[in-house]
């Protein structure tokens, strides 16, 4: 397990180098000038020197290549560069949300699967039943349903029945865990539905599939339980696709927390991300498309993992 | 003579039963996507019509009229300018659809012209295109979508264009595999045993036999378009203001004033989710009927 583990950890490091390339090039293959771009978006009107001097400042007349070999050997040591836009380094800047961020994500993921799992095995155990189709509704619904409109009806809700809004500044989970709790639970509530839809689907297809195998069968014809053959036999067999998509949605959940911490208003990484865009601050940009990618890639590594322990007949090879 | 010229029927008549039957075959085995399909078509007229049909004019201010709820005059009320909601519904209707399919008919274009010639010519590109696409997707399609609107600025054509770019790298891997294994058929080594060339091959005999699941990817990019749409509006980064945008009648004001006009926010949204649901349900289907092999 453990040489497994360090393979695929060392075959990390070129996926990396590739992704790097690739966002450097996606970021910088601005037609024209960043700085000019930059400047001019802003509405001022300026000079050429000035337009020379900023580009100093922020390194950018350095040849291409000099720009790239700068920017990924501060990677291993977490230096990102500093924004182009508050001046700050981008690793700070990152810190100082990510927690707000990562919290609302695992709470959004335990949020879809809470409703997904239950759901399709529900669905799956009674297929064509109308639990089926009630379940199905719901979950094409929630791919249909934008995720800043259910936060919006959420606010709506509790403007109308508490006359409350939950704050926006943002209380750490330790110092008070109820404040940090009421505070989150509605946009997690608001990603975590539009999430669940896919893992839905996935636990139905899936728990269809292993409820058709022979052992199944075996095993209702000698008689166990329905709770004991639909856990122990069924959804441990099921499982496996399911975790890999609630895996791969964890790591796509940055796509969700863009829309919603602007409707709640909290700081967080999607927000970070949208100001980024807003301000045309590109050393950030790529700084965040890193943390994304990096996500994704540590994730996909984490569900490889938790395949082998789930399925002792997958090799570690 | 007349027996003759009888059954000469004309190519386009001798066509139009079997198109028929196939139509009525969806109809019948496929009646969520027909109502979706009545639905989309429902709200395509609806946007057509829009100068006729819509009650005020969608950018027209009027400061007499603001945070007016719903009534005789303004049948789903007023905004924080005046503006007729239901309007701005109707004409958001265009906007809605012609980013929608504008980006995903574009972007699945390309994406799959790239995934067809990369299938046939292989070597260092395709593996280049191939890496490339591959770390792409692990992006979400909103995040891909942002990225190229900061490069390229917002404004209703860029976000076309940064929907349609990101929609290009998951297409591109769908279609490459489907003309990698018709790229092995025999009837493709016959054509190049009788000399035809690698475009001949190319847009006779490859690009055909990808239609079907291009067509799926269409009709699942479709939704998911208009939904971008709706969220890059939402941010300010996609359509500008004052167009007649779901996601941009949402943002700002919406949200400020919710208690107080809680039918800016009700509405847009609404129009928002029945447009995509149908799209998503008719592209369900669309996908069972045409390529029951890609049913996920």
């Amino acid at each position: 397990m453990a040489r497994f583990a360090a393979r695929r950890l060392l075959l990390m490091i070129p996926t990396l180098f590739a992704v790097t390339v690739i966002i450097f090039v996606l970021v910088r293959v601005v037609p024209g000038d960043i700085v000019e771009l930059r400047l001019v978006s802003g509405g001022s009107f300026v000079t050429p020197s000035v337009i020379e001097a900023e580009r100093v400042r922020l390194g950018l007349n350095k040849p291409i290549w000099a720009q790239f070999t700068q920017w990924i050997v501060g990677i291993p040591r977490l230096d990102l560069g500093t924004s182009m836009w508050t001046g700050q380094p981008i690793t700070e800047e990152i810190a100082l949300r990510l927690q707000l961020s990562l919290q609302l994500a695992v709470m959004a993921t335990l949020i879809a699967v809470a409703i997904a799992l239950p759901m399709g095995i529900a669905a799956a155990v009674r297929r064509g039943s109308w639990v089926d189709h009630a379940v199905q509704v719901i979950s094409v619904a929630g791919l249909a349903t934008p995720s800043f409109w259910l936060g919006i009806l959420l606010l709506l809700f509790l403007l109308t029945t508490f006359h409350w809004l939950p704050p926006f500044t943002f209380t750490p989970l330790w110092v008070d865990p109820k404040a940090n709790l009421l505070q989150l639970i509605w946009p997690a509530l608001a990603v975590g539905y539009r999430y669940s839809a896919v893992t839905t689907r996935m636990t139905r297809s899936s728990m269809l599939e292993v409820l058709r195998e022979d052992y199944v069968r075996t095993a209702w014809a000698k008689g166990l339980a329905a709770r004991v053959i639909l856990t122990r036999h069924a959804l441990r067999n099921a499982l496996l696709p399911v975790v890999t998509v609630i895996g791969l949605e964890f790591a796509f959940l940055i796509g969700g927390l863009v829309v919603t911490e602007q409707v709640f208003n909290l700081n967080g990484i999607g927000k970070l991300f949208v100001d980024a865009i807003s301000h045309r601050d590109y050393t950030l940009i790529q700084g965040l498309l890193l943390l994304v990618a990096a996500i994704y890639i540590l994730v996909n590594f984490l569900i490889d993992l938790l395949y082998v322990w789930l399925d002792p007949r997958l090799s570690y090879g | 003579m007349t027996q003759e010229l009888l059954t000469a029927a004309p190519p386009a008549l001798a066509r139009s039963p079997r198109r028929a039957s196939w139509l009525g075959r969806f109809v019948r085995r496929q009646p969520m996507g027909t109502v979706a399909a009545v639905v989309i078509a429902a709200i395509a007229v609806t946007g057509a019509l829009a100068p006729w049909i819509a009650p005020y004019d969608p950018v027209a201010n009027d400061f007499g009229a603001m945070f007016v709820g719903p009534s005789h005059d303004h049948w789903l009320g007023t905004d924080a300018f005046g503006r007729d909601v239901l309007s701005r519904l109707i004409y958001g209707a265009r906007t809605a659809l012609l980013v929608g399919f504008a980006a995903s008919l574009g972007g699945a274009t390309l994406g799959a012209i790239v995934g067809v010639i990369a299938a046939y010519f292989r070597g260092p590109t395709d593996l280049v295109l191939q890496r490339a696409a591959d770390i792409l997707i692990s992006f979400p399609l909103i995040i891909l979508a942002l990225a190229i609107v900061a490069i390229l600025g917002s404004g209703t054509l860029n976000l076309i264009l940064a929907i349609a770019l990101s929609f290009v790298p998951r297409i591109e891997l769908v279609i490459r595999a489907s003309a990698m294994s018709i790229r092995g058929m025999v009837y493709v080594e016959a054509a190049r045993a009788v000399g035809a060339g690698p475009w001949r091959i190319i847009f006779r005999h490859m690009v055909p036999n990808v239609v079907a699941p291009y067509l799926v990817m269409v009709t699942a990019f479709l939704g998911q378009a208009i939904l971008l749409e709706a969220s890059l509006s939402f941010l300010g980064l996609g359509v500008n203001e004052p167009t007649a945008a779901w996601g941009l009648m949402l943002s700002g004001t919406a949200v400020e004033f919710l208690q107080r006009a809680p039918w800016m926010a009700i509405f847009p949204g609404l129009a928002i989710t029945i447009t995509v649901l149908a799209f998503n349900v008719l592209g369900d289907s669309l996908r069972d009927a045409l390529d029951p092999r890609l049913r996920t």
